[in-house]
This record gives structure tokens, sequence and C-alpha cells, in this order.
């Protein structure tokens, strides 16, 4: 391991960890944006963190020490999940210690505790969103996993930066099975992410919410960790598509430090597409009923499936 | 659609080759364009699958037609056959235009835009169709070894189209539906025919499109008997033949 690996790797972390709030607020800039209203400063999360950071936090008085542990937990799976997904570079040192499938795991394990601390306190509507939650998790999941088997069997890896190093060393091609996958990765990620067919992030109502509803009871410290942890999510998700579909542009082990110069701001670029893209389908897709997740997710599934199907059909 | 786009935009100057990767064999952009096509035909029939609206599902049908109008002229270009191209011309009259036309008329004059199936569970139905793909594709496999470089592997999708098609027709309870599944199973056939052996010979090709005019007229008739008496287009009301 070379002391630049080492460096990339720290700094795509920092990055990461850093940027995911702004991310964040690009996100709610754009939705505010697209239904004609006045956008909030796009550095609102971070003044939200730093406030919820200087308050005292208020705990309740059944709280057992797993409510105290679990924003902690929450924030470093999702730093670590940070430091395995490249996003600036294919040559990350700490990549090598988990593929993509305990990725999912990861994200699994981030799932139990946020749902295990929704159920702590004992109050309703806690409950109701750790259930909830692990619904769309349990939909979700399969098709994640048929997504990722899709470009493990085009590049036959299931090392996110193998991948992503795979595709980047391709001539261009019309993939089928990779645009089936693309599409059913977008509806798991807005699944995964408490987005809008799904659930509703800014929702103020307690019967509809599924994230929100796990989090009611969580303040200060606790809260801007859990926030900061969702925003890092989110993140994590954009750069597990970049590197799943869209590699172009990150750096590789063979360019050296002074790549990163250009991969920074290629993934700022794409970043900011995803996010505004996000915001559109937030705006123009109403919140399905939660009953009907199933068929969403279920459709993620059959789309990634066929990929997958297509794929071992048409190649040779 | 759009992740294709983003595909395409790629920046070839940023393509790097790693160490110890090798490149995939590059196949003929008409091959890949056949595939592609193949793949969103297998697509739009899943969404036709789960369509609940029967006026959304003749706009399926529709579009599948174009679908396999693109696939025809880009077998017609990459194999120079010109009477596919005629082919191609007469699908699009019929299947993109025509019957289209006269469905959504019938529709119209039956009031049934509004039709739609409640006992339909789509998350199983999905399933179902998955295990019918499988199911065509690996019943394609050996016999594709025998078609053309260009369409090799089309064949299952084909296959595929026309049990999902059966599928569709079995599942259904309203008699439009089940038209446009039989519809939607010939153009399965049709894909077939064009991947698998570069098209039928022109006269059966016709013989067929008029057959299927035919059928849908003559079924238009059959729409009109049935909702006059029973009230209603639901071939439930079918299944017991005996006057009470």
């Amino acid at each position: 391991m070379s002391v630049s690996a080492l460096l990339t790797q720290l700094l795509a972390v920092a990055v990461s960890v850093l940027l995911a709030p702004l991310l964040s607020g690009w996100v709610m800039q754009c939705r505010a944006w697209l239904s004609n209203r006045s956008a909030a400063p796009i550095w609102q999360p971070y003044a939200r963190i730093a406030k919820l950071l200087r308050k005292d936090a208020v705990l309740a008085h059944d709280a057992t020490p797993l409510f105290r542990v679990v924003p902690y937990l929450l924030f470093g799976i999702m730093v670590v999940a940070a430091a395995i997904i490249p996003s600036l570079s294919t040559d990350l040192p700490f990549a090598q210690a988990a593929d993509v499938i305990a990725l999912v795991g990861l994200f699994a394990l981030a799932r139990v505790f946020i749902a295990l601390a929704g159920m702590d306190i004992g109050t309703a509507f806690g409950s109701m969103g750790a259930r909830r939650d692990m619904m769309v998790g349990f939909l979700a999941e399969p098709a994640l996993l048929m997504v990722v088997f899709t470009s493990s069997l085009i590049s036959g890896s299931t090392l996110l930066p193998t991948i992503a190093g795979f595709l980047q060393s391709q001539h261009l091609a019309l993939h089928a099975s990779l645009a089936f996958a693309a599409v059913a990765f977008v509806m798991v990620l807005l699944a995964e992410n408490a987005r809008i067919p799904v659930d509703n992030p800014t929702t103020h109502l307690e019967l509809t919410m599924i994230h929100e509803a796990m989090v009611l009871e969580y303040s200060a410290r606790h809260l801007a960790l859990v926030e900061w942890a969702s925003s890092l999510k989110l993140f994590n998700y954009a750069c597990i598509g970049f590197a799943l579909f869209l590699p172009w542009g990150m750096a590789s082990h063979a360019d050296g430090v002074l790549w990163l110069l250009v991969a920074l701001p290629s993934l700022l670029l794409k970043l900011a597409a995803a996010g505004f893209g996000i915001a559109l389908i937030e705006t123009l897709s109403a919140k399905l009923r939660i009953f009907r997740d199933p068929e969403f997710l279920g459709t993620a599934f059959l789309l990634a499936v066929l990929g997958l199907l297509v794929r071992l059909m048409l190649s040779h | 659609m759009s992740a294709l786009a983003l595909f395409a935009s790629a920046p070839a100057a940023a393509v790097s080759s790693a160490p110890g990767l090798h490149a995939l064999p590059a196949l003929p952009l008409s091959t890949q364009l056949i595939h592609l096509i193949a793949a969103l035909l297998l697509l739009l029939s899943f969404a036709m699958l789960a369509q609940r609206r029967v006026v959304n599902l003749v706009n399926l049908f529709a579009a599948q037609g174009a679908l396999l109008v693109a696939s025809t002229v880009a077998v017609a270009y990459s194999t120079g056959d010109a009477e596919l191209y005629q082919s191609a011309a007469l699908t699009l009259l019929l299947k993109v235009i025509v019957l289209p036309l006269v469905l959504h008329r019938l529709i119209r004059r039956l009031h049934a835009e509004w039709d739609t199936e409640t006992l339909v569970n789509i998350p199983t139905l999905q399933i179902i169709g998955i295990v019918l793909v499988i199911f065509s594709f690996v019943l394609a496999q050996p016999i594709s070894r025998f078609a053309g470089e260009a369409t090799r592997g089309t064949l299952g999708i084909a296959l595929a189209l026309v049990l999902l098609a059966f599928l569709m027709m079995i599942v259904r309870r309203k008699a439009v539906a089940q038209v446009v599944g039989f519809l939607a199973m010939e153009n399965g056939l049709l894909f077939a025919a064009t991947s698998a052996t570069q098209g039928m010979p022109m006269v059966v090709e016709m013989g067929i499109g008029l057959d299927v005019l035919v059928g849908v007229f003559i079924l238009g008739i059959f729409f009109f008997q049935i909702r006059e008496q029973f009230d209603s287009l639901d071939l439930q009301h079918m299944e017991t033949l005996k006057e009470d």
C-alpha cells in the first residue's frame, strides 16, 4: 500500500463526509425551485447540524443505552461505507476489505440498528416507523443485490473499484442490461433514502412517516448525527450509482495524485446532475400508499432480474 | 432511456485502460441495437402484464409495434434484405397505426375508457413472468445456435414475448384486454420470425396481417354482442354457459 493510495483513501472519506450535507442541501434547493418556492441556502443542512450540536440533548426516561449509541453507530457505518465506495478514485486500499455484497450488509446493519432505536422508546410512531422501514428494506435489498449482480456479471467482480475500473476501460457500447439495472437502482435509491414515491423526507404528518417516525425522539447531537448519517447514506448511494453506471472521470491506480484535480470537479458535476434528477423525480411523483410500495419495489426487482437475464441470454 | 443517453455521452478521452482488464469484443452497432430493442420489447411485455387500464394497454401495444418496426429495420439493415423493409412498412401501417386506432375507437364506442382490472395481483404476476422468461431462455438456448450472428440470442426473448402474452390472456378477465394479449402474442411471433429466420415470405406475412385485421374486426363485433348479452365485458360471465 503506497502513501499516495492511503492519502487518496483519506481524502475520499473526508470529501464524502463533508460534502454529504451539501448534496442534501442541493436536493432541497432544487425541490424548492421546481415547486416555485424560494429556496433555503445550499448550506442550510450544515447550519442545522451546527445548531443541533450546540443544543442540550433530551432523552426519554425509558431510553436504554442502545438508544444513545445508535446515532454514533449509524454515522460510523456510513463512514465505513464511504471508505469502501469509490467516489474520487478507484485506487482505494480499504475497499479490498469488503465487496459490494458486504456493503449491502452494512446498510442492512444500519437499518436494523435504527429500527431497534425506533422501537426502544416504546412510542407508537417509533415502532410503526420501524416496522415500515423493515418492510421497505426487505423489498429493496433483493432488488439492490440483483442490480449489483448484473454489473458483477459484466465485469466479473463484486469489488466496486474493479467494476468501476472495468467499465472505464471498455469501449462505449449499448448495454441494455445495464440500462435496466440503472433504472432499478434509481428506484431502490429512492426507497432506501426515504424519498418521495415511498416516503417523504420533509413530512410533518406522523401517520405517513417511515424514516422520520423512527427518529422522532432524537434531539440535539443525536439528531444531528442521525441527519448527517442520512445525507451520507444518500451520498453513498449516489456514489454506488456512479461506480456501477457512470465511472468516467474517476481516477485510477495509474493516474497518481494529480488526477484528483480532474476527479473532484467531475464528481461534483455528477452529484449536481444526480441531485437535480432526484429532485425532479420527487417533484413529479406523488407519495405512494404504503400498500403500493411492494408494487414499486417489485418493479425494481423485476427490472434488475430482467437486466440479469437479458445479459445472460444475449452474451455469447 | 435517460440512462442510455448518459452512457452514450461519456467522454471518450476519459476511457483509460486499467491493467489486467480485458476489453469485451465490440459487437456491431446494428447488433447492439437489435439486442437493445429485444430487451425493450421484453420490458414492454411486462408493462402490459402489469397495466390496469385498458386505454394504456392499447398505447403500450402500439409502442410494442413501433419497436417491432425498429427491430425489423435494424435486421434488414444488417442483412441487406430488401423484403424486410416492406415487412417493416406493413407492420408500421397495421400494428402502429390501424389496429391501435381501431381498438381506441372500439373502446370509445363501448364506453370502456375507464375499465380497470381489479383482481390482478401484480407482484405475483411479475414473478410468474420472470419464471416464464427463464423457461423460454432455457428452451431457446439450443435452437438459437443456428441463428444468424446479428440475431443470436433474441429467439429466447421472442419466445418469452409469446409466453408473456399468453399469460396476459389467461389472467385478464376483460374482453378488450384479452384481444390485446392476442395481438401481443402475434407481435412476439413476428419478432421470432424476423430474429430467427430473417422474416417470413411476403405472402405469408401479408396473409397473417390480414388475418389479424379481420380477426380484430370480428372480435369487435363480438364485444358488442357480449355486452348486449351480459351487460359487461367481463368474460367471467361466459364461463357458465347455462340459462338460469
